[in-house]
Formats: structure tokens, sequence, C-alpha cells
């Protein structure tokens, strides 16, 4: 479904802020993996998912998703096959739109966009009965400005964006970072739901090892802009937080230096 | 009396004059308000479109024809600007001076000369000063065609992309949008619709003239600030804000012509064009800081700097101290 190829990537090359972000990563995902990555601050973990994404072209390497070599497609052209989810709970959504409208932005995505109109009243009814199953109350506020809902709430509309279209890839850069862990159980909660319901292929960064534990079929640890732990199948089912820690101490040769991630 | 009388004679010359500068102020919202780019192409691109209007209608072309051509030499210059600023990653705004800069010599080349006339009386201009309730009736029709036109497209899923890309650009990219040609759209629509104002302005006015767009975005983007006070809380409707927009430039030509009327020098009235643009420009941010500080967070301010001031005062006095017991 995934294929990264050697792909690396030299922020501000041949200065003093030098930074090797990703250091030669070779990742396959098979369809319906449901891949989760840890590691540090700055270990590339982001970094790769914006790889994917087309933020920038890598130095080296190529992506393949689904057979289709994407490596030197601009960002809005790869969108048709992926669906995003940002940590900043703004960057999903145009704020100064409708929640509606928003939607109908994405139900168009890999389309092109015409001059017919951007709702029908199919879509609007559609759109209730995929709110109604988020289960929080979003149904009846079609015409509320993203800008006036909480952080949670635009992450479980963000999500509901990115499945629309039923992505060949799904990418969660931390997004449930931002929110208070009620909440974020919550838009987690739905993430699995909606990864499950659509059998999608999904990578998803958070810096919560028992999260990234308890979620998935498969546990990638990043480290100094490499995969340096690769845990799947049953080692993965049986996974602790001590086990993980036990081995990045053996596979970088350095202790796990993030409360957060250890704390969160 | 008559002073008061000659002021209501002034007026109907005022509501045309500000029509066809809110069909402008119309152009500028595109760009400013939904597409967040403060374009300043439309100095250059108001005259564009009167200079063409002028030098096709007085060479016998069909003053529609004539509107018409004025309005896609427009939105060429907005595609001018819409390729400085996306392919050649030249900021926004520096990208519509150095247009506007071009502007200049173009128009010179099209009028031929700084000046030139376009007389209602051997050619059929659609709206002349002469003639001006006539001319505020077919105004209001343009206004009227152009608000409905820009309300349906943006009603569209192209004009949603666009309103899109003007809000959140990350959001944009990761839905697919290409928000490199929405921003060159944009700016197209929006100088395409300043250079029909150009082109409406040189037929009321007679002329076309080549310095005629000098200061046109402050103008602009007076009218949309006034536009947005006028019914930014009657109603959030697209097609009202629009509405609003145009009034706001009747109200800015309305105020205009009472201060003439009072006996203020014409040739400051700039001057205080953009200083009331700069406040008003400037009131969002006041609002957000200035003047959301609590009493309590005032008076505690206040307190601080006279501590600052205490404690500075007895430094003085120590270091004074020090050295008179050092000499001694």
């Amino acid at each position: 479904m995934l294929e990264l190829k050697n792909i690396t990537k030299t922020f501000n090359a041949g200065t003093v802020n030098e930074k090797i972000a990703l250091n030669n990563i070779n990742l396959t995902l098979e369809e319906g993996d449901f891949v989760t990555i840890i590691g540090g601050n700055g270990a590339g973990k982001s970094t790769m998912l914006n790889a994917i994404a087309g933020v920038w072209l890598p130095d080296h390497g190529s992506i393949v998703v689904d057979g289709v070599d994407i490596t030197d497609m601009p960002e809005y052209k790869r969108a048709k096959f992926l669906g995003r989810v940002f940590q900043d709970p703004r960057m999903g959504t145009a704020t100064d739109m409708w929640l509606e409208e928003n939607l109908a932005l994405a139900k168009r995505r890999g389309k092109s966009r015409t001059l017919r109109w951007a709702i029908t009243r199919k879509e609007r009814d559609e759109y209730r009965d995929m709110l109604k199953e988020l289960d929080l109350g979003l149904e009846h506020r079609l015409t509320t400005k993203m800008g006036l809902f909480s952080g949670g709430q635009r992450q479980a509309v963000t999500l509901l964006m990115a499945t629309m279209q039923k992505p060949k890839l799904l990418l969660l850069d931390e997004h449930t970072a931002a929110l208070d862990p009620k909440t974020a159980a919550k838009v987690l909660e739905l993430t699995d739901k909606f990864i499950k319901e659509g059998n999608l292929t999904a990578l998803m960064v958070t810096h919560n090892m028992k999260d990234a534990i308890a979620h998935g079929n498969r546990l990638i640890m990043m480290n100094q802009g490499r995969i340096i732990l690769d845990i799947k199948g049953e080692e993965k089912k049986n996974l602790t937080v001590e086990m993980l820690l036990e081995q990045f101490a053996k596979a970088s040769g350095t202790e796990f230096m993030n409360d957060r991630a250890l704390l969160g | 009396m008559d002073m008061l009388l000659s002021l209501l004679r002034s007026m109907p010359g005022a509501i045309s004059l500000g029509l066809i500068w809110g069909i402008m102020a119309i152009g500028v919202y595109v760009t400013y308000k939904v597409l967040d780019i403060a374009d300043l192409t439309v100095d250059g691109s108001i005259c564009t479109g009167a200079c063409v209007c002028a030098i096709l209608a007085t060479n016998g072309v069909n003053i529609w024809v004539a509107v018409l051509a004025a309005i896609v030499a427009g939105m060429l210059a907005g595609f001018i600007t819409g390729i400085f600023h996306t392919v050649f990653g030249i900021p926004a705004i520096l990208a519509g001076i150095i247009t506007q800069l071009m502007l200049w010599s173009i128009n010179l080349k099209i009028l031929g000369k700084a000046n030139v006339g376009i007389s209602a009386r051997t050619i059929k201009v659609i709206i002349t000063q002469l003639k001006t309730s006539n001319a505020i009736m077919a105004l209001i029709g343009f206004v009227t065609v152009v608000i409905i036109l820009l309300y349906l497209f943006f009603g569209t899923e192209l004009g949603c992309s666009l309103r899109a890309t003007g809000c959140n650009l990350n959001m944009s990219h990761a839905q697919g949008i290409n928000t490199k040609v929405n921003k060159i759209l944009g700016l197209v629509i929006s100088n395409g619709i300043v250079a029909l104002s150009g082109a409406l302005l040189a037929q009321y006015q007679g002329s076309a003239d080549i310095n005629m767009g000098r200061g046109a975005i402050v103008t602009g983007l007076a009218a949309v600030i006034i536009g947005e006070a006028l019914c930014s809380h009657i109603s959030i409707n697209f097609g009202v804000r629009l509405a609003g927009v145009t009034a706001g430039g009747v109200v800015y030509y309305i105020v205009y012509q009472i201060i003439v009327w009072a006996g203020l020098d014409p040739e400051l009235l700039k001057m205080f064009a953009a200083l009331v643009v700069a406040l008003f420009l400037a009131i969002p941010y006041l609002k957000s800081t200035y003047f959301s500080y609590t009493p309590q967070f005032k008076a505690e301010r206040k307190m601080r700097k006279i501590q600052a001031r205490l404690a500075k005062k007895e430094a003085q006095l120590a270091k004074k101290a020090a050295k008179k017991g050092g000499k001694a």
C-alpha cells in the first residue's frame, strides 16, 4: 500500500544548522496496516509524514502509494490518495467557513472543482448522518463557522473530512496532542472506529507510549531520522512500556529521554 | 440656505462616484477579505480599465465592447500579479506594486498621452455626469449584476475552494485544492471588477487620465471597512456584505462631498482619507490590546511603572552617595 525507499532529507544543508531529518528511511505498509510511530523530539516522525504528504520533496528516495509513484507529485495532487489530520486543531479546517462547507470541500478531494453548486441538499442529509455518528451534537450545527467549535470537535470533523473520501493512506500527525486527556481519548476512539470500519491503512504519530501500544497492529520507533524499531504481530500485542524502553535503549544506545512520552 | 442647497445639489454626483468606487471596492473585497491578500495592482488596473475603454470608445468601437475589453485588460493585469506571486514566489504585496509600476508605462502606451477625453456628445456612453439620475440607475444595475455573479460564483465548488484558499492553506492542500491556481483566479476576478469600475469612471468623468488610479487601494479599503462596519451586525450573508461594501463607497463619497462643501482644502483630502483608513485598520488591533485591558490590569500596570521609577531614582541616589563617599 505504501512503500518508502531510501528517503533522505537534510534541512539547511551546508550551513551550521544542518540537520539530517530523515536518514535513509525504508518502510513498507500492507493494506489495512495501522502503524503507530513514536520517538523523541526531532526523531523525524512528523518529518516522515510530511515527506509522504508532499509538504516538500525529499533529497532522494521514492514514495509509492498503491502502485503509484507520488515522489514528484505536488501536495495538492497527492491529496487524492491521502487523508490528513494535523496536530494543531486550527490547521485541518477552514475556520471562517461553515461546517457543511468544510465537509463539502473534503467530499470533493481528488476531484476537479467545477461551477456546480458546492453543496446539494442530498449531501446535506448525508453530512447530518455522518455527524450524528460522531456523537458530538454537531448534526444541528451545519451552518456554524468552524472557528466557533472546540479543539476536540474540530479534530473530530477533520478526521471525518480525512476519511470521507476513502484515502489510500491516513496520516495522523499527533492529532490528539493539543487536546485534554478526556477529549483526546474520545478522538482516539473515533480514530479506531473510522480505521476499522473503513478498513483503512494508517500512520499515526503519537508522543504517548501507552497509546502507541494500545492502538494499531504495528509499532515503529524512530530516533535521529532513522527507524530503529519495528514491532508487529503477536509481539506488538504483548508489548509493555517497560519492554519498549528496554528495546529503545538497546537499539539506540541511549536512554529514552522524553518525559512527555513516559508520563503522557 | 443656498449653501445647503448646493450641498444637496452635489449629492447625486457623490452617489454616482460612490457607486463606481463601490464596484471597485467589491474587487478589493475579493482579494483583501476573501483571498487574504492586500493587492496593490488595483491602483494600476483601474487606470488600465479607463484607458482601454477611452481609447476604444474614441476610435469608434461600441461602448459595451470597450467596457468588456477593459475588463479583460484588468484581468490580464491581475494574472500578471498572480504569476509573480505564485510562480516566482514574490510576496503578494510586492508583486502588486511591481505590476502597478509596470502598468503605468503600459497605460501611457495605451493612451498615447497623459489624458484622453470621452465626449458624451459624440460618443454613446453608458453613463455620464451630465445625466446623473440615469447614471445612478445604470450603476445600480452594474452593482447588482456584479454582486449576483460573485454571490453565485462563491457558492460553487470552485468558489468554495477559493474561499478555503484564503482561509487556510494547509487545509486546502490537504483537501487537494490547487491554491496557486486559485490565488491567480482570485486576482484575475478582482482586477477585472476593478477595471470595470475604471471604465465606468472614465465615461462618467468624460476622460481617462494617466494619474487617475493613484491611491485607489486606499479608497477601496475605506469602502470595504465602512461596508463591514455597516452590515457586519445585520447579516453574515455574502451578498449582503458585498452590497454593504458598495454602500461603503457611497458613504465615503458623501462624506467626501460634505468635507469639500465645508471648505476643507481639497489638496489635503488624500491625507485625511489615508489617516481615516489607517485608523480603521488599526481598530481591530487596538481593540484586542489596549482596549481589552481590565481596569485592574491598568491599575496594576500603573503601580508597576511607579515602582520602577522609584527604584531607578533610589539607584541614582545610591550611586551619588557612593561617589561622594568615594571622594571623601
